[in-house]
Order: structure tokens, then C-alpha cells, then sequence
């Protein structure tokens, strides 16, 4: 049964000053596993995602990444380790193409001359195309840059920035807030892609329907705790929203919040 | 599968659907500017700009003004490569032209001879020991020179977090300041043979293009370029996707710093001479060119071949107007007017693409 689990959480807790951002938070995911972290703003779903990929360190608790221990000290070393998170405000350079976003930072390189070293421009288009078509993403053409592009397929670039590396956990904040009808369902048919794939996920997220549609766990977050953790065929929209707003807490939860 | 229904567009490389690159905007304008420059010729002064109109040289093209074009634009030429590539990371050099001031002092000072004429070195800086040195000295203390000012800008810039202008324009006085106390005013001239054959007949112009080549190369082809874009389009972006954004900024004003230096050798080799005056708003020209070559001010945007033909357009400007015999103050009117036309042409070409 450990054997199984990718990520692990034991009483994670993230103070600002006087603020508890985050108190306690025993959280885990399967292999394979698709979990969505909901709950309203303030609520610390963003808090707990930034302690996990390294954006933060957390005030106390212990993050169990694959069986392993870490304290990640920048989002490089979380996603060196095989965490891929794509931010709400997406990480991407408007004036590179497609390729050169995918590789940022670790671009694929034909000769080591350090800081000068050359790229390998064809590798990377190649393991592009691989990673768009692994996730299912359409883009009209590789090589133009990322401002001309649509919302939807900015964040698509993004995703599939997860999939051109050997991810272990997939992290999306939010992925479809600023998106249309269309691009959303494309955003989600990649999400699909991912779980046929066996790929992790977690899922931050507003969106009721969206998340009963994609994922098989539900964690609630209120006031800096984790309130319920609810399988999707044991609840529905409504029981949920009572553990969001605070009208229900988890039996296993009771003393929280 | 599902996701077949929702594409836009297909998935490939396709070569006709790629953005039109700007550098072909500004090459257009090279090619409109010189034909102006003929017309105008023809009309008022009965003669061709470009082409060869006697019959003592055999040749199509009047290659001697073509020469002048670009060699009066090699050595700015030069500073505007390092310019260019801090532009692209989002900051601005103003210090170069005072790079090249202090530069030229200290590097003429190493390269000068001790006997002129039979007596001794009128302006000998360094007593008789420290001349007639061989020219890799006073080319290593120049580069040295350039290297430690942009290394200085480098780290202001990174670690203090200050903004470039700032740090830069301290740069710019300071630097300039350390020119004139080096001599105490006076110029420096009679440098060793070898040391004048730095910037003899063309080899500016070779100069400035074999570093153009290779900044070409350095821009597109490497890690280092690759990264200058990111910072300049998404400095949060390319820092939370691993980048050294601080080491790679001090590496990027060092480089500018250091091309500076080089173009202060090339330019008091060419002219045998250094005085604390010289480079003075050369900074600004660099500039200059590399806006005109379509260089976003913003950062993220521009490349070396547009400030090649950045300037380019600069050199057929100045050419053109003595050949056109108009007086160097219409030159700098002219000058200003273009600057800024470049910068409002490439905006509304900008927005117009936004829009459609």
C-alpha cells in the first residue's frame, strides 16, 4: 500500500507572521490518481500547492515525494525531482516559440561550452512534437512565437511543457480560470489524456463541474485545513459545497476549523 | 479519442504559416532610403549614389562611397552588438560611450613609443620602460578595462536590483570622469606600428563584421541567447524555469562592457590618438541603430542582423547627406526623425498585427 502512494504530506503548516496559511495538512495521492483541491479563496489550496513545489518552505511538516523525503528550497528542485506544475499565471516567454518554452531552462544541448553551449534546435522541435501529440495538443504551427497565440492554446504550451519530461506528479492551479468553452473542454480532454496515461494529478479548481467530470477525489480546504476528503461516487455538488462553506466538516476532520 | 474533435488547426511545422521576421521590414527601409538617396542625387546634384558614374574605375558600383558607408558605422557598429543584447534581456547601456573614453586613454597609454622623430614622446604617459611594448599588452589592459566597468554594471544591475538606466548612467559619468583624470585633459597619441594596424584602412569594417557573425551565431544558436529572450520577454518565467537570471545579467553587461573596449581600440588605433572626449554619445548612436534594426525597447525582441541593417541605414544617412552636400545639422535633425519614425512605424505595425 505505500508502495503505491506518489505524494505524501504529514502536518504541513505554512505561518505569514501571525497568519496560519496552512495548519496540519495530512494530504495523499496515489499513483495514478486524479485528486481535485477545492475550496474558497483564502482558503489555502494555493498555500498548499506553493509548500509542495517549492515556490515556499513550509513552516513545519514533512512533504514524501515517491517515497522519498524532501524540503524543496525553489520550484527547480521540485520539478528536478518530478514535480511539473502549471502556475496560474503561466510561466511561458511571449517572444519564444513553442519549442524554446517547452526547454526553458533545461534546454537540450549539442555542445557544452557552458553558458555558450549550442543547442540542439531539432532535438528539441522533435521531442515537442512528441509532447504535443502525448498530450493531445494542437498548435498551428511550432515555430511562431507564444503572443500571438490564444489563451487556450498558451495554456496547452504549458501543459504539454509537463509531458516533454518524465514527470512523476502533475500540479495545475487553476488551469481553465481564464479560458472559453471551447478551450477549456481541450484543456480537460488533456487532462483525460493524462489519467489514460496513469500520470498523477492534482487538480486546483473552482469549477463543480469540471471536477466531477475529471477527477476521483475530492479535497476540501477551509480556513487553512483540510475539512473533507470525499471519493466522487460517495458525494456530490452539493455536499461538497457544504464542507466548502463550512456547513459540513469530515467526520474524520471533527476539532478542524 | 475524444480530443480529435476540439484541434485548431493542425500539428506540424509548417514553413509558410511563420511570422514575416521584421528584419525584412528594416531591410525594405535600407532599400527605399538608398533609393531616395539616387533619386534625390540625380535631380540636384547629376549624380549617381550608388553606382559608379566615371570612367577612370572600372567598376558597376561607386565602392569607395559604399566603403565609407560602413566603415563610418563599424566601430559604433560594434558597441551597438553589446548593446543589442542587453536591449533583448530588457535593460539599456548608456555607459559605453564612456567606456570607450577611458578605454581608449588606458589602452593608448600601454601602446605608446618612446622616441618620435628622434626625440623623445612629447605625450608619454608612462616612463620608457612601460613603451614600445608588444600590442597584446595594451590590448589585454583594454580589454580588461571594458570587462571590469560592464562586470561593475553587471553586478549594480543583479544584485542591487537597481534599475540599468540608473546604474548605467552612473557608469556614464563616472567612467567619463576616470578619462579625463587619467591624462589630466591632455590626449595621447603616437602608438607602436602594430598597435596602429588595429584599426588601419578596413579593418574596422572586417572587425565589426566578424563580431557581428558571431554574435549572430551566439544569439540564435546558443543556451546564452536563448536565455537573453527569456529574461527580456518573462523575467519571472524564465527565473521559476531555472535560469541564472542573476549571473546571466552580470555575464550580459561584461559582454557590452567588453565590446566597448574593443571598439575604443579599434577607434584610437584608427585615429592614433586618444582624448577623454571620445565616444561621447556613442551610446546613444549604439542605441540608435539597434532601434532602428527593430529592437523591442521592452526587451524579448530584436536581433543582431536588425541592428546590422539598423546601422547600415545609419551610415547611408550620413553619406547620403554630405553626398546630397547638405550642411551635419540636418544630418542630426534627420537623425532624430528617423529614430523615432522607426520606433512609431514598428508599434502600429504591431498593434495592427495584434488586431488582425
Amino acid at each position: 500500500m505505500m508502495a503505491d502512494l506518489i505524494l505524501e504530506t504529514r502536518g504541513l503548516t505554512k505561518h505569514y507572521g501571525g497568519v496560519h496559511a496552512l495548519t496540519e495538512a495530512d494530504f495523499t495521492l496515489m499513483r495514478g490518481e486524479h485528486v481535485a483541491i477545492m475550496g474558497d479563496n483564502g482558503a489555502g489550496k494555493s498555500t498548499f500547492v506553493r509548500q509542495i513545489t517549492g515556490v515556499e518552505m513550509p513552516t513545519r511538516g514533512e512533504i514524501l515525494f515517491d517515497g522519498v523525503s524532501h524540503s524543496f528550497t525553489s520550484p527547480i528542485e521540485a520539478r528536478e525531482a518530478g514535480i511539473e506544475t502549471v502556475f496560474q499565471t503561466l510561466a511561458l516567454a511571449d517572444d519564444l516559440d513553442v519549442p524554446s518554452n517547452l526547454f526553458l531552462g533545461r534546454e537540450k544541448i549539442r555542445f557544452n561550452l557552458g553558458p555558450f553551449s549550442i543547442l540542439d534546435k531539432k532535438a528539441m522541435r522533435e521531442a515537442t512534437m512528441a509532447a504535443l501529440v502525448k498530450t493531445g495538443v494542437k498548435i498551428p504551427n511550432l515555430m511562431n512565437t507564444i503572443r500571438n497565440m490564444s489563451g487556450g492554446q498558451r495554456q496547452c504550451v504549458a501543459i504539454a511543457r509537463t509531458a516533454a519530461f518524465k514527470s512523476k506528479l502533475v500540479i495545475m492551479d487553476e488551469p481553465t480560470a481564464a479560458l472559453g468553452v471551447q478551450e477549456t473542454a481541450q484543456v480537460e480532454n488533456i487532462i483525460r489524456t493524462l489519467k489514460d496515461a496513469g500520470e498523477p494529478l492534482i487538480l486546483v479548481s473552482h469549477n463543480m463541474r469540471q471536477v466531477f467530470d475529471l477527477v476521483d477525489r475530492i479535497v476540501v480546504f477551509r480556513r487553512g485545513r483540510i475539512v473533507a476528503n470525499l471519493r466522487k461516487q460517495d458525494t456530490d455538488g452539493q455536499d461538497v459545497v457544504a464542507y466548502i462553506t463550512g456547513a459540513k466538516t469530515g467526520a474524520e476532520f471533527e476539532g478542524a476549523a | 479519442m475524444a480530443n480529435t474533435t476540439h484541434g485548431i488547426g493542425g500539428l506540424a511545422y509548417d514553413a509558410k504559416r511563420r511570422t514575416r521576421p521584421p528584419e525584412l521590414n528594416v531591410l525594405a527601409a535600407l532599400v527605399l532610403i538608398i533609393l531616395a538617396f539616387e533619386v534625390l542625387g540625380r535631380v540636384f546634384v547629376g549624380d549617381s549614389f550608388l553606382f559608379n558614374t566615371r570612367d577612370t574605375v572600372d567598376t558597376l558600383f561607386n565602392q569607395q562611397r559604399l566603403q565609407i558607408i560602413i566603415l563610418q558605422v563599424a566601430i559604433v557598429g560594434i558597441i551597438a552588438l553589446g548593446v543589442t543584447q542587453v536591449i533583448i534581456t530588457g535593460g539599456i547601456d548608456l555607459s559605453s560611450g564612456s567606456i570607450v573614453g577611458i578605454t581608449a586613454m588606458v589602452t593608448m597609454s600601454f601602446a605608446q613609443v618612446a622616441v618620435v622623430n628622434g626625440s623623445p614622446n612629447p605625450k608619454a604617459i608612462f616612463t620608457a620602460g612601460w613603451m614600445d611594448l608588444p600590442v597584446i599588452i595594451p590590448l589585454i589592459v583594454g580589454l580588461a578595462c571594458g570587462l571590469f566597468a560592464g562586470f561593475v554594471n553587471g553586478l549594480l544591475i543583479a544584485y542591487t536590483r537597481i534599475p540599468p538606466f540608473i546604474a548605467t548612467l552612473g557608469m556614464m559619468v563616472a567612467a567619463r570622469g576616470c578619462a579625463k583624470w587619467w591624462s589630466k585633459g591632455n590626449p595621447i597619441s603616437f602608438p607602436t606600428e602594430s598597435y596602429a594596424a588595429i584599426g588601419k584602412g578596413m579593418m574596422p569594417v572586417l572587425i565589426f563584421v566578424s563580431l557581428a557573425i558571431l554574435f549572430h551565431l551566439i544569439m540564435t544558436q546558443t543556451k546564452y541567447g536563448r536565455h537573453c529572450y527569456a529574461i527580456g520577454s518573462n523575467e519571472a518565467a524564465a527565473r521559476m524555469s531555472g535560469i541564472n537570471v542573476t549571473g546571466h545579467k552580470v555575464l550580459v553587461y561584461t559582454i557590452a562592457g567588453a565590446l566597448a573596449a574593443l571598439a575604443a581600440i579599434v577607434l584610437s588605433s584608427k585615429n592614433l590618438t586618444a582624448q577623454a572626449g571620445m565616444g561621447v554619445m556613442y551610446e546613444l548612436d549604439a542605441i540608435a541603430m539597434a532601434v532602428i534594426g527593430g529592437i523591442s525597447l521592452q526587451g524579448g525582441r530584436g536581433s543582431i542582423i536588425g541592428t546590422c541593417l539598423g546601422a547600415l541605414i545609419f551610415g547611408v544617412i550620413i553619406s547620403g547627406f554630405t553626398f546630397l552636400k547638405l550642411d551635419a545639422y540636418y544630418q542630426e535633425m534627420v537623425k532624430g526623425v528617423i529614430i523615432v519614425g522607426a520606433v512609431v512605424l514598428d508599434q502600429w505595425r504591431q498593434t495592427k498585427r495584434g488586431r488582425g
